[in-house]
């Protein structure tokens, strides 16, 4: 069966580079092809028509005509510019953050319309929450639930006992307030938290306080409208350790470290 | 690293591959543009030798702007006409020839050498942030203090971050930052602007 030579999808600009004498080579994410690489023909020059329509994490409506190698874009429209991400240093860091991310957990060529919705609303929450890395916590527990690396949090990951500090305390509510609760393990290996009796045996694991293990379940259940309308009740030790933790297990996951974190953090200390 | 016939001469295969390494150029290139030379008269390829040797051999960072240089400073650095109170920030050494094709511009100017790029591992210690930070301490504990910055970094959002990064940290140096303006390109066409262009043109738009 012969495929149309043009063809149109909606995108989000995943990666750029310069190629050749004036064109652009993009990484797009898209809803129904999933990932794939293209040219911008003359995208470089400033008087180019398509320039100002494919920035970096802009969601886009595409053109696409056949090539050889590459497809090459023909027409493009912004739907979304994500204006917020230029203007200020740290929620663009965040912005390449979770392309990255995305970059990294998705193969060229693979349907995934549930992994874009996911960039597309996280583009928009790093644009628009007053606490940018909150959203990019929450980003990242949605993108491991979408892509079946949900952390086990509510039951021991390796024996499906209940955790000491359920036994002790009921609810996780309770947990934030008590500081007298147990810690609790969390293991990147078994994908979660693990009970005393597993952690004994486990390695390369981190210590996490009650507050800790509320906050990242709260980051699994809740919708992103009721975590900021209680996320000045986080302490930010909670904050930091739920953050290592998570890049913790996304860096297991990946076999790998992710580049953008370094930036954010020097952006983060400055602040 | 290509894998040419073997019945092919050493020499030429070594060109071969020392022209696939290079950006934008494969296997087929790289033999195209070999076979051209093997054709071409012995003075295509001795100045192209020489060239190339040259321009590892005699060029330099320049001491102060961090341009590529046969001298240091550089010619517009040691140019008592310039205005060295007043320092252009751009990407790379290409930006300060495309600037300074404009004619219109007086003053100095300071290479980054990049732009900020988490995706890519480039933060701003890969920059050259910190010489402009110590260029501007320098010249501001003399009578010659630099009068403003003008960043000039490309209008993509690397760009754009790069920019608010250097703008934080200039804000205590008492120093003028500015950026350079956004809008329409001569030969543009309103019906294919873009809506940050279009909002930045209507911002920036002026008396006549």
């Amino acid at each position: 069966m012969s495929r149309a030579r043009v063809y149109a999808t909606e995108a989000i600009i995943l990666r750029r580079a310069d190629y050749g004498e004036a064109d652009r080579l993009l990484t797009l994410m898209t809803p129904q092809l999933g990932k794939l690489r293209v040219i911008a023909k003359g995208a470089r020059k400033i008087t180019s028509r398509k320039a100002g329509h494919i920035e970096l994490f802009a969601r886009v409506r595409l053109l696409l005509a056949r090539g050889r190698t590459f497809d090459i874009v023909s027409q493009a429209e912004v739907i979304e510019a994500h204006r917020p991400l230029r203007e200020d240093v740290l929620r663009g860091g965040y912005a390449h953050y979770l392309g990255e991310l995305i970059d990294q957990f998705t193969q060229e060529g693979n349907e995934d319309p549930a992994l874009y919705d996911l960039l597309a609303n996280g583009l928009m929450w790093i644009c628009d929450v007053p606490r940018p890395a909150l959203a990019a916590r929450y980003f990242e527990m949605r993108l491991l639930t979408i892509a079946g690396y949900r952390p086990q949090l509510f039951r021991c990951a390796r024996t499906n006992a209940v955790l000491e500090v359920d036994q002790l305390a009921g609810s996780a509510t309770d947990a934030v307030a008590s500081r007298s609760l147990p810690e609790t393990t969390f293991s990147p290996a078994d994908g979660g938290a693990l009970c005393a009796g597993a952690a004994a045996a486990a390695r390369d694991v981190l210590k996490i306080t009650p507050a800790t293990l509320a906050v990242m379940r709260m980051l699994q259940t809740a919708t992103l409208d009721q975590l900021m309308a209680v996320a000045d009740k986080f302490s930010d030790q909670a904050l930091h350790q739920a953050e290592r933790a998570i890049r913790q297990y996304l860096s297991y996951v990946l076999e790998r470290g992710l580049r953008s974190t370094r930036f954010i953090a020097e952006i983060e200390r400055e602040q | 690293m290509t894998t040419p016939n073997r019945t092919l001469p050493p020499s030429v295969v070594r060109l071969i591959d020392a022209f696939a390494q290079l950006p934008g150029i494969g296997p087929k290139s790289a033999s195209r543009l070999t076979y051209y030379l093997l054709r071409a008269p012995s003075e295509v390829s001795l100045t192209l030798a020489d060239a190339l040797r040259d321009l590892k051999t005699l060029t330099r960072l320049c001491s102060v702007c961090l341009n590529i240089t046969e001298r240091d400073p550089c010619e517009i650095c040691s140019d008592p006409a310039r205005d060295h109170s007043l320092i252009c920030v751009v990407e790379e050494p290409l930006d300060v020839v495309a600037i300074e094709r404009s004619r219109s511009f007086t003053g100095v100017y300071h290479v980054l050498h990049g732009v900020i790029s988490p995706m890519n591992g480039v933060g701003p210690d890969d920059l050259r942030l910190r010489e402009l930070l110590a260029r501007i301490d320098k010249a501001n504990a003399t009578r010659q203090p630099v009068r403003e910055v003008i960043l000039a970094t490309n209008p993509t959002l690397e760009g754009e971050n790069t920019a608010s990064f250097i703008q934080r940290k200039l804000a205590g140096a008492g120093v003028r930052v500015t950026r350079l303006a956004r809008g329409l390109p001569v030969g543009g066409d309103l019906e294919y602007a873009d809506e940050i262009t279009l909002s930045r043109a209507l911002e920036g738009r002026q008396d006549m």
